[in-house]
């Protein structure tokens, strides 16, 4: 139990009189990768933007269950609380257009008005940089627009922005979908360097890229968790006729 | 066949006269105001602008205090309506982006901007004066009712819809996912929009509130009718004065002699000019901003 | 990477992160929320405001208004009664004058501008566009003043529509061109393919097809000038007779507002405030006709 950092109970999603998602049971072991599968229009993104409470962004959505973060429900927690304890790194690369580098890296703390030493600051820039791999290329150009990075270096700063806030968890949404190969296969490796720091919750619609960073795997089939499991034995020894499915490509 | 052609041609040559019609019109204008306002450009140079003396019947034209009777006005209208306008465009596109609400406050912001300036003048000389009267007597000033304070009051209320219109296209035009972006860091709605928003749109907003000062260094109308129509230089912001626009529309069909005209269509001349830079910068953002 | 060197960050970075959980979360929510009724307040404040001034004009104009009010001329001031008749037919008329010069120039530069989007005549004229929309209306006055006044030697109705129409100039081509930009270029090319001349393509493909957008903008502008004093003033002038004659000197309801409301007569400021209040009914009956039209005929391709 030690080692369980997040706990989803009974948890069923509402779109409008919609049903997304139902009665989900899933929990999360600290310092590994979960990869949540499953075709389009499953419910993976909404799953993890419910970890987040990012869903009450949107009108008209409502939420059954529990969400327990260690031992708290996020329920029960003012959603910045959440948010700050959860990052969360969006499909398409978006770096806050108006601020440099530097300040994209820190801007967590700036929003939440916490006021750092310039010192302090510094310790946590490099740092974050380093941890998402980043810092290398960007070191002499800190004061630069993030917006002049190419793809992959921009989704990297985002991951770098979230890992700042030393979140305990990092939600990350079809990360890749918007990059190239070449830039895709970067952020593969970061996320797996990345294991021994945070816990890592991905969505992918990639079956490869599934099986080639994460240590469990979820499978989503219309709104209904499926199986949850091991990569390796997931996708070896389906217990679900229908995870068999979607593995040999059946649902595209 | 050829008959054809040549209606195509005559159609094309109609569209580019048309074009050019337009072209030549504004430097007609440009043209008639150097033309017309020559004899007092010639007698009185520079300190057309800088004299303080406007005594049409000793022939003495200096236009300071109209200059000052517009900027301050225009300004403190300013001044006052872009906190209003920056919560309104906040209003409709952040806290109440659609429903009863958001329709209501666009209604009203669209209805305000349908008022002629001739009935907000008439409304602020029979319901705003007395009141502003009322003010000065309390605190012990002379109380003109009608001035700069009055008319500065009316038009900022008449400047709303520009600034809270623009404003909201350009709040409303930054992305979805950077916002997504910042609320996942954990910021609330007023940091969001202090630290992401309002950045973001700054430039977009400037040229809003630039635009709205365009309008109200040319309001004619309204502060005609409640500025209390002064030649002398204001000495505080409640004393009565006269704008650039004010003056022209109180004394055009006045004047008889030749430099009393071509003074008046001087100043013509100089608001033109002011309201055609301060368009056209703001329009040039404005156009910045949406490539962005 | 440096482990050792990422180690020690990370202890230094925990600390800080324990700072972090010291931060008070409740004050920042209840500034947000401050700042959220802030918000609704300056909402409802500019509302209330515009409510204020549509009740005044309502208030005041509404007993004004009769039969009377609409088919009588202005009387002497110490009489009662009286209209502004005058007034009512001078706006209509100045309004289908400005209407007649401004609408096909207008359109005929906005389908210039779809046309030829990105040359240089274009680009002026463009610019052109933005100087007239953003001239103060008394700038006008004087020029046509300069223009029309001066040179038939009397104030006219004919001089006050031509202001008007300048007024009018920019808002119908920009909207025309707006709205011809959405017609998509597949349409202009079926029609060409099939031999139709590129006039006929414009005039019977392109230009019905945005007609919506094209009234729309018509109406927008009418209601603009509808309730332009300031270009009148040097121009139709004012006349307190009823005058159909395009070279004379022409009333219209704003002019009649600016002249009764300083003057020091109850009665004239009566007819003042009814002539604000007729006004003000015109320019909104405009307005919502204009908003109906452009939801009703909205293109979609």
């Amino acid at each position: 139990m030690e080692n369980q950092v997040l706990n989803i109970q009974n948890f069923s999603f509402y779109y409008g009189e919609t049903q997304v998602l139902k009665d989900i049971n899933l929990s999360i072991e600290k310092n590994r990768v979960t990869a949540i599968m499953g075709p389009s229009g499953c419910g993976k993104t909404t799953l993890i933007r419910a970890i987040n409470r990012m869903h009450e962004l949107t009108e008209n959505t409502r939420t059954e269950g529990i969400i327990k973060l260690y031992n708290e429900d996020i329920f029960e927690l003012d959603p910045i609380t959440v948010r700050r304890k959860i990052g969360m790194v969006f499909q398409k690369p978006n770096p806050f257009p108006t601020m440099n580098i530097y300040d994209n890296v820190i801007a967590g703390y700036n929003l939440n008005g916490i006021k750092l030493k310039k010192s302090d600051k510094d310790i946590i820039v490099e740092d974050s940089l380093r941890k998402s791999a980043l810092w290398d290329e960007v070191k002499d150009n800190l004061y630069k627009k993030g917006t002049f990075l190419s793809g992959g270096q921009q989704q990297r700063l985002c991951i770098a922005r979230a890992l700042a806030m030393k979140p305990e968890i990092l939600l990350l949404d079809e990360p890749t979908s918007a990059l190239d190969p070449k830039a895709t296969s970067h952020i593969e490796e970061l996320i797996k360097e990345l294991r021994s720091y945070v816990t890592m919750l991905i969505v992918t619609h990639n079956m490869g890229q599934a099986a080639r960073i994460s240590n469990d795997a979820v499978f989503l089939y219309l709104g209904e968790l499926v199986e949850h499991g091991k990569t390796k034995k997931l996708f070896t020894t389906p217990q679900d006729k229908r995870t068999e499915e979607y593995l040999t490509g059946k649902f595209g | 066949m050829n008959f054809k052609i040549n209606r195509d041609k005559l159609f094309r040559a109609i569209l580019y006269g048309s074009a050019f019609f337009l072209i030549v019109l504004i430097f007609g204008f440009f043209i008639t105001f150097i033309l017309e306002s020559s004899e007092s450009l010639t007698k009185f140079g520079f300190g057309f602008i800088t004299g303080k003396q406007w005594d049409p019947v000793d022939g003495h034209f200096g236009a300071l205090p109209f200059l000052s009777g517009t900027l301050i006005t225009s300004f403190l209208g300013l001044i006052i309506s872009f906190p209003i306008s920056l919560m309104i465009a906040v209003f409709l596109s952040e806290y109440f982006y659609k429903g009863f609400f958001h329709n209501v406050i666009k209604t009203a912001v669209e209805l305000l901007a349908g008022i002629p300036s001739i009935v907000f003048g008439f409304w602020g000389l029979f319901a705003l004066v007395p009141l502003i009267r009322e003010f000065q007597l309390s605190i012990g000033i002379e109380p003109y009712g009608v001035g700069i304070f009055t008319s500065a009051i009316v038009l900022s209320i008449m400047i709303i819809p520009y600034t809270a219109s623009i404003s909201r296209e350009v709040i409303s035009m930054v992305p979805t996912d950077v916002k997504e972006a910042a609320y996942s860091l954990g910021a609330t709605k007023f940091e969001v929009i202090r630290k992401i928003i309002l950045p973001y749109s700054g430039s977009g907003i400037f040229a809003g509130a630039l635009l709205a000062l365009g309008r109200a260094l040319g309001e004619t109308m309204a502060v005609t009718m409640i500025i209390g129509n002064s030649n002398s230089m204001p000495t505080s912001i409640f004393s009565p004065g006269n704008t650039m626009a004010s003056v022209i529309a109180n004394e055009f069909t006045e004047a008889t002699d030749s430099t009393y005209v071509s003074a008046l269509i001087e100043i013509g001349l100089l608001l033109f000019l002011v309201t055609a830079l301060i368009n056209l910068v703001g329009k040039y953002i404005i156009k910045k901003t949406v490539q962005f | 990477m440096n482990n050792e060197l990422t180690q020690n960050i990370d202890i230094n970075t925990d600390k800080i992160s324990f700072l972090i959980k010291e931060k008070k979360i409740k004050s920042r929510i209840i500034k947000d929320k401050i700042f959220k009724y802030i918000t609704i307040a300056g909402a409802l404040f500019v509302s209330l405001i515009l409510a204020y001034i549509l009740f005044y004009v309502a208030k005041q104009g509404i007993s004004s208004i009769n039969w009377n009010f609409i088919i009588e001329l202005p009387k002497p001031p110490g009489e009662f009664g009286g209209g502004v008749s005058n007034a009512i037919v001078g706006t209509l008329i100045m309004i289908a004058l400005s209407v007649i010069i401004a609408v096909p120039l207008s359109i005929a530069i906005g389908v210039y501008l779809s046309e030829d989007r990105k040359t240089k005549l274009s680009y002026w004229v463009r610019t052109g566009l933005e100087i007239l929309q953003g001239m103060p209306s008394i700038s006008i006055g004087i020029v046509v003043y300069v223009w029309v006044v001066l040179q038939m030697g009397s104030f006219s109705a004919l001089s006050g529509g031509i202001a008007l129409a300048i007024m009018m100039l920019p808002v119908v081509a920009k909207s025309t061109e707006e709205t011809l930009k959405m017609v998509p270029y597949s349409l202009k090319e079926a029609s060409l393919a099939l031999g139709v001349p590129y006039y006929k393509t414009i005039l019977k493909v392109v230009v019905p097809s945005g007609l919506s957008g094209i009234l729309t903008g018509i109406l927008i502008a009418v209601a603009r000038v509808a309730g332009e004093t300031a270009p009148l003033l040097f121009t139709s002038f004012g006349n307190p007779f009823m005058n159909v004659n395009m070279m004379k000197p022409m009333n219209s309801l704003p002019l009649v507002i600016f002249n009764y409301a300083s003057s020091p007569y109850k009665e004239w400021h009566s007819l003042a405030w009814g002539a604000s209040f007729l006004l003000m009914v015109m320019i909104l009956i405009l307005n919502i006709t204009a908003k109906i039209i452009s939801r009703k005929w909205k293109i979609k391709f």
